[in-house]
């Protein structure tokens, strides 16, 4: 217990000292799950309302599968980047296994589903008399369509938001594709699962405390959107 | 040339015809009111109107052109119209950018859209409210948005879906002084349904009974409310006293009627021998408790079966061999002791009938 106690207190000198290297850890982490988030949100955004708007064969069985994506384990996507990015896969001429960009390509295929369907979600959740209100008023489909966007724009938010969640806390995935090299590939949670396996348990608690301080940061920022 | 007209308008849902052989014509600057019960169809009609919907079969022409189909003609001519929903949603926005829309999305200047959107906050009454959060807005004030919302982008016809359903008495009153303004002082047409006959037969010029998804009459308040073409119109615009007869006697076009054995007089162009319906209003009904010296060719005696007091006015009941039903204010009611039981005189005159042909 009195290792456990020394270790929190060694953790919070080294976030208020800011020290270097757990700064420089969760500066990685942050960039990385925020690049991977954008990203997808790019994609996610135009594909989720052209989804939504469009009415097509199959539309509910996609739906259902973005939403069976949800839960994938961070693994499995790891092993398929894993495939494609070895220097053997179909990939591998672009030297990108082990590297942030491996990272950031696997972050964006866990949580592009998160995006995609919640997206869609939020965009199902608005009144269907307001895009039809839109157009009685004069508005084409497209003025319609991005009225009907913006209505939803706080849900769209908690979307990426959640992606961003789920980006910043995997472990699995950094850890295959990324190596936990150090000052290049290590993130937050790869260093607290090496640290922990080393016994240097004030690092692993330093960043374990900057990582649920994200997830509060997050939490809070949801509840603000959601009350809106 | 009709502004609006539709011919052999159809449309089914789910394989349930909802309207047939809708064949309107709606004059630019008119105000034409369509009436019906609930579920008659009139939202769908105008959903199609406002081409929101693509009919099932007929043809929809706005200005001389066929707007049935889909494509840019159907855009174009939506943007001269403006449609008012039972329930309007506002956008979450300002009252002010709600209003602007329309206007934004016709690419107006930016100066035009300010003058535009004040100008129709204040025709309506709302130009306190423009920074507030449309979401916030009380039903009657939400109504008042949408009518403003309509009427920015100057439409040439204004639809209007029950206006008043669900407001209270004096949010009616504000949003129907708002109409009557544009009534008065635009050249908007006006197309409005309503299940409140007298808010048709008060805002309109011309009114269409819808019942069943089919157009039963089509004509001037008067001619609805006091001439209905069948006795389902007779129904809905509120004539009570329907009595079935046969015409026995004719002179000239005065008709001695047939009523469960009393003799009822009416002007009428029916024949000798024809069934007919006798329509008669309950206000056109004079109660006494003696035999009346009036000069009403239709006087009866009887009995008051119930007496029902209606806000400012009494329903009286009457059993003259065949019902009749009569209105008088509650004072008169009041003075003339009238309570069920008591004998009394209805007296009617024959032009106060009107007669429908029951064999068509």
């Amino acid at each position: 217990m009195t290792e456990l106690w020394q270790g929190v207190v060694r953790a919070v000198e080294l976030i208020v000292a800011l020290d270097p290297e757990v700064m420089e850890i969760a500066g990685r982490s942050l960039a990385l799950a925020a690049t991977s988030c954008g990203i997808a949100s790019l994609v996610c955004l135009p594909l989720g309302s052209l989804i939504h708007f469009n009415s097509f064969r199959g539309k509910r069985f996609l739906v259902n599968l973005i939403q069976t994506f949800y839960s994938i384990p961070t693994v499995a996507i790891g092993l398929f980047v894993f495939v494609f990015l070895s220097r053997v896969g179909p990939l591998g001429e672009l030297g990108l296994m082990f590297t942030p960009a491996a990272i950031v390509i696997g972050q964006m295929l866990l949580v592009t589903p998160i995006i995609l369907g919640l997206t869609i979600s939020a965009l199902r959740g608005v009144d269907k008399a307001l895009p039809e209100t839109a157009i009685s008023l004069g508005a084409d489909r497209v003025q319609a369509a991005v009225l009907t966007i913006r209505e939803a724009r706080f849900a769209i938010l908690t979307a990426v938001i959640m992606g961003f969640g789920r980006a910043i806390s995997e472990v699995g995935l950094s850890l295959m594709v990324g190596g936990n090299i150090k000052g290049f590939t290590r993130t937050i949670t790869t260093a607290i699962s090496l640290e922990t396996s080393k016994g240097d348990i004030e690092l692993s608690i330093a960043l374990g405390i900057i990582l649920i301080s994200l997830a509060l940061v997050i939490n809070i920022a949801l509840n603000r959107l959601q009350q809106r | 040339m009709a502004l609006l007209e539709t011919i052999n308008l159809a449309q089914e849902y789910e394989g349930q015809p909802v309207l047939r052989d809708v064949n309107l014509k709606i004059d630019g600057g008119e105000a034409f009111a369509l009436i019906g019960p609930t579920g008659a169809g009139k939202t769908t009609l105008l959903r199609l109107l406002d081409l929101l919907d693509v009919p099932s079969s007929g043809s929809v022409y706005f200005d001389g052109v066929d707007v049935t189909g889909s494509g840019r003609q159907r855009l174009e001519a939506r943007r001269r119209m403006s449609f008012v929903q039972q329930k309007p949603i506002v956008f979450t926005m300002n009252v002010y950018d709600n209003v602007a829309c329309g206007l934004r999305w016709r690419r107006q200047r930016n100066e035009t859209v300010r003058q535009k959107v004040d100008s129709a906050l204040e025709l309506v009454g709302m130009d306190d409210c423009r920074s507030r959060d449309a979401r916030t807005l009380s039903g009657g004030e939400t109504q008042r948005v949408a009518i403003a919302r309509a009427l920015v982008t100057e439409p040439e016809v204004l639809f209007l879906d029950e206006p008043t359903a669900n407001l209270d008495p004096v949010s009616t009153s504000k949003v129907e002084e708002v109409l009557a303004h544009i009534l008065r002082e635009k050249r908007t047409t006006v197309v409005m349904a309503t299940h409140d006959m007298a808010q048709g037969q008060r805002l309109s010029s011309r009114i269409g009974v819808l019942l069943k998804g089919e157009i039963q009459q089509i004509g001037s308040p008067g001619e609805i409310f006091c001439s209905p073409g069948s006795r389902e119109v007779a129904e809905l615009v509120g004539v009570e006293n329907i009595l079935a007869g046969t015409v026995v006697e004719k002179e000239d076009n005065l008709v001695t009627i047939d009523v469960n054995g009393s003799a009822i007089q009416a002007v009428s162009d029916d024949s000798v021998g024809d069934g007919v319906y006798a329509l008669i209003r309950p206000e056109d009904i004079t109660l006494t408790l003696a035999q009346p010296t009036s000069s009403a060719r239709n006087v009866f005696e009887g009995r008051i079966a119930r007496v029902n007091a209606v806000g400012p006015l009494t329903r009286i009941e009457v059993d003259c061999g065949f019902p009749l039903l009569g209105v008088v204010t509650k004072w008169s009611a009041q003075e003339l002791e009238l309570a069920a039981g008591r004998q009394v005189y209805a007296s009617f005159k024959a032009t106060a009938i009107h007669t429908i042909n029951r064999w068509g």
